[in-house]
């Protein structure tokens, strides 16, 4: 007997929603914290600390996140360090995020002009006064529509924590799926839900990029 | 830890890493083709189309771009044969990717198309140009050259999430991975070389579309 699909169904995906959201937050968070210690790294007056990060950075860009995920998960767990799904996804969400939003800031913080360094210089001050005083209150203005932009991305790759397992969003309406046996509601019904979160978003950052009259530094991903 | 690598069983499977990774390949350059194609015909209808089609193709974009794309690819393997469309994983990936594509690449196409100065464009009208001559021979060609290194990105970002086509195991470089993994539980090593190949792909990828943009635009300017 299958189960129909009704209010009670819709309403298994919307609480699901909360992990989708919660995972996006962690993600957003931790990743921005880490994003912002890469960036200034990314940019840091000492060569080698510019070059591994560099480095470390286009890695992780080239590195599917779907594979940090089974990486952390699967991975991890054969080599007999229990982590369980949860913190597999939170960990590859915060690696990814962390390289994206420190390659968005970094492009903000060098878009501030050179004379502001320069005048900076001429005051005395030093690299990290320099950076927290006079260029990251400039760059802040420049990094928010891409950064909200960016979180669009962010929610929409928790649903790959689907794929190892972690009821999520995706999942809920992947396993609700085999239960009813109506694809076509279901998953109008979970792409609803994510588009009613990621859409303001979207519109957000578009209103944020016009007010604010700068150019795009979006990054996109499937 | 008192884990042993083993990567040597592993790499014993060189011929189906290599064969992967050519199938991937083989879905994102297809998937590219045809998610350019949406994206211009969509790019088009959106700057110069009537009213109701310019609104169909920015909600199309809209749509796609703000769900995830395991969803999307949910909904045509699962929803479609629904509607009597039955497909087999390769050609459900395919589809599901050119349709996600096809909505990024409008958007980039589109910037592309409000980069060729209007001047161009009078002066195209000036010359008795029609509206499909003009979009032909003085629009299109300047607009995707102003966006191909958006489009070079956007392709290897392709090639990175053709992985999650895994997911209805259709066949690419993340499903072999996969069922390598159920035969010898050696996830680590499966993953890490597998990340390693995709890693190599892109890095690939870029480097070659640099080059070509050298050899093809750098002497036009």
């Amino acid at each position: 007997m299958l189960r129909e699909f009704g209010s009670n169904e819709i309403w298994f995906l919307v609480m699901a929603a909360r992990w989708t959201i919660l995972l996006s937050l962690l993600a957003f968070v931790f990743g921005g914290l880490a994003g912002l210690v890469l960036a200034i790294a990314r940019i840091a007056p000492w060569k080698p600390v510019r070059f591994v990060v560099s480095l470390w950075i286009q890695v992780i860009q080239a590195t599917p996140m779907l594979m940090l995920l089974l990486l952390l998960y699967f991975g991890v767990n054969m080599l007999g360090v229990r982590i369980d799904a949860w913190t597999a996804a939170v960990l590859s969400f915060t690696i990814g995020t962390s390289a994206y939003l420190a390659e968005i800031w970094r492009g903000c913080i060098q878009a501030v002009p050179k004379g502001q360094w320069e005048a900076a210089k001429a005051l005395a001050l030093d690299f990290k006064r320099t950076l927290a005083l006079i260029v990251i209150p400039q760059a802040v203005r420049m990094a928010l529509p891409p950064t909200v932009g960016y979180m669009v991305q962010v929610v929409k790759g928790t649903s790959l924590a689907a794929l190892i397992g972690f009821t999520e969003l995706a999942k809920a309406g992947a396993q609700m799926n085999t239960v009813t046996f109506q694809p076509v509601a279901v998953f109008g019904t979970v792409s609803i839900i994510y588009f009613a979160i990621c859409f303001p978003l979207s519109m957000l950052a578009r209103h944020l990029e016009k007010k604010l009259q700068v150019g795009t530094l979006r990054v996109q991903a499937l | 830890m008192s884990y042993t690598f083993q990567f040597g069983q592993i790499l014993g499977y060189w011929p189906q890493f290599l064969q992967g990774a050519l199938l991937t390949i083989k879905l994102s350059a297809l998937a590219m083709v045809f998610g350019l194609t949406i994206g211009v015909v969509c790019a088009l209808a959106r700057s110069y189309g009537a009213r109701p089609v310019a609104w169909v193709a920015a909600a199309y974009v809209e749509f796609i771009r703000n769900t995830p794309f395991l969803i999307q690819l949910y909904f045509v393997f699962f929803a479609l044969p629904n509607i009597g469309v039955r497909l087999d994983p390769n050609t459900a990936a395919l589809l599901a990717m050119s349709i996600n594509l096809g909505a990024y690449s409008t958007e980039i196409v589109r910037a592309g198309l409000e980069s060729v100065p209007v001047g161009q464009i009078e002066a195209g009208r000036a010359l008795g140009l029609r509206r499909l001559q003009i979009i032909r021979f003085i629009v299109l060609l300047p607009a995707i050259r102003a966006v191909y290194p958006a489009l070079c990105s956007q392709f290897v970002l392709t090639l990175l999430g053709s992985s999650i086509v895994s997911a209805i195991a259709a066949e690419e470089l993340t499903a072999f991975a996969n069922s390598l993994n159920m035969q010898t539980f050696r996830s680590f090593e499966i993953y890490l070389v597998v990340t390693a190949i995709y890693i190599v792909m892109a890095f690939g990828f870029r480097g070659i579309f640099a080059g070509f943009h050298r050899l093809v635009f750098a002497n036009r300017g």
